[in-house]
């Protein structure tokens, strides 16, 4: 079983990243949309919580490209590891995963 | 919602007459729209057009009275640059009745 | 709000920006506000802290969520005299922003031959809450 968790709150405005962080299983995949691409920004004190995450426990990290461009970031200011996909890889994770559970 | 006919087409607009997707926009438009409230446009009248729609263009909003009359004295003299030159071509409020032919959203909070 | 001018007085007021663009409503509200409330000639600061700071980032793009994308408004605030816009370091360095990542936002300074300055004031946070405590009026969004 594996999860696609989706974020679309800034992690410095809500805890919602921190718990979904909190409640993931290697192998699960977790979008930031809306303002919750703020937290992928390189250099943030989120990033750095996004990027101790992937390494402790093995989670994917994407970030919706047209959220990112609405908000001015850039794919080179992404914390690194952390991919840029369209709406299109949107649906292929939510096909590929076995749930969607979203973190509002 | 209602529409108005120029050139044999049919354009969208709002309750209050002005236009409902302003990427849509000819100028036949603001002088259909002119004459059906009595009024000829005349060079004067695109002046102060163009200059609305250059201004969201750039800002994304139309501007406020006071904001169009300094800057049109600003750019096409001090003459013009007061709210009785732009009212004398606007009888309707200059903001109101230019930003509907000029095919912008009524402007928030002001005449 | 018709009193707000009882006496000829100008009151300071601050518009307190803490939210994102786009993802709630609260930005493109409060930049709504500003426009309309300019017309009572206060003096108007308007204050970026938290989230806030990305109401003024640059390069937005807003084609692919098909929403209107406001952020050229900020440059209009001139025309407007609005011209002091405070945006607190902090908010910035825990963001991975620096001022640099801001809009160039300016003013023409009626009193300095239209001379064109800019309208970013990046202070540190102790410096934001003097702000606060320097105001008559101050409006959350």
């Amino acid at each position: 079983m594996s999860i696609l968790h989706t974020v679309n709150k800034s992690a410095y405005e809500r805890n919602a990243l921190e718990s979904c962080l909190g409640h993931t299983r290697p192998g699960d995949a977790v979008l930031l949309i809306e303002d919750g691409v703020i937290s992928a920004r390189a250099g943030s004190t989120a990033g750095e919580k996004l990027a101790a995450a992937m390494a402790e426990t093995g989670v994917s990290i994407y970030a919706l490209g047209a959220d990112m461009a609405a908000r001015g970031i850039p794919e080179d200011k992404l914390v690194d590891g952390v991919k840029a996909i369209d709406y299109a890889g949107f649906v292929d994770l939510a096909a590929e995963n076995d749930a969607v559970e979203a973190w509002l | 919602m209602s529409s108005i006919t120029v050139d044999g087409k049919e354009y969208a607009v709002d309750e209050e007459g002005y236009l409902a997707d302003l990427s849509t926009w000819v100028p036949g438009i603001a002088d259909v729209m002119a004459a059906q409230d009595d009024l000829t446009l005349t060079d004067e009248h695109w002046d102060i057009i163009n200059f609305l729609r250059e201004y969201y263009e750039e800002y994304q909003i139309a501007p406020a009275i006071r904001v169009l009359t300094k800057a049109i004295g600003k750019k096409l003299g001090k003459e013009k640059g007061n709210s009785k030159y732009l009212y004398e071509l606007f009888p309707y409020g200059p903001a109101k009745q230019a930003c509907r032919y000029a095919g912008l959203p009524k402007p928030t909070g002001c005449v | 709000m018709g009193d707000m001018n009882e006496g000829g007085s100008t009151k300071k007021f601050l518009y307190l920006n803490r939210k994102a663009p786009y993802g709630t409503v609260y930005a493109l509200e409060s930049l709504e506000v500003v426009l309309i409330a300019a017309a009572f000639e206060q003096d108007v600061s308007l204050a970026f802290i938290d989230d806030g700071v990305y109401q003024i980032i640059q390069g937005q793009d807003t084609t692919g969520i098909g929403m209107k994308n406001f952020s050229p408004t900020f440059n209009a605030l001139g025309d407007y005299d609005i011209n002091k816009l405070y945006v607190e370091k902090e908010s910035l360095d825990e963001r991975g922003l620096t001022e640099d990542d801001l809009m160039p936002l300016v003013y023409e300074d009626e009193d300095d031959d239209w001379a064109e300055k800019p309208s970013i004031r990046v202070v540190s946070r102790a410096e934001m809450a003097d702000l606060m405590q320097d105001q008559d009026v101050i409006l959350s969004f």
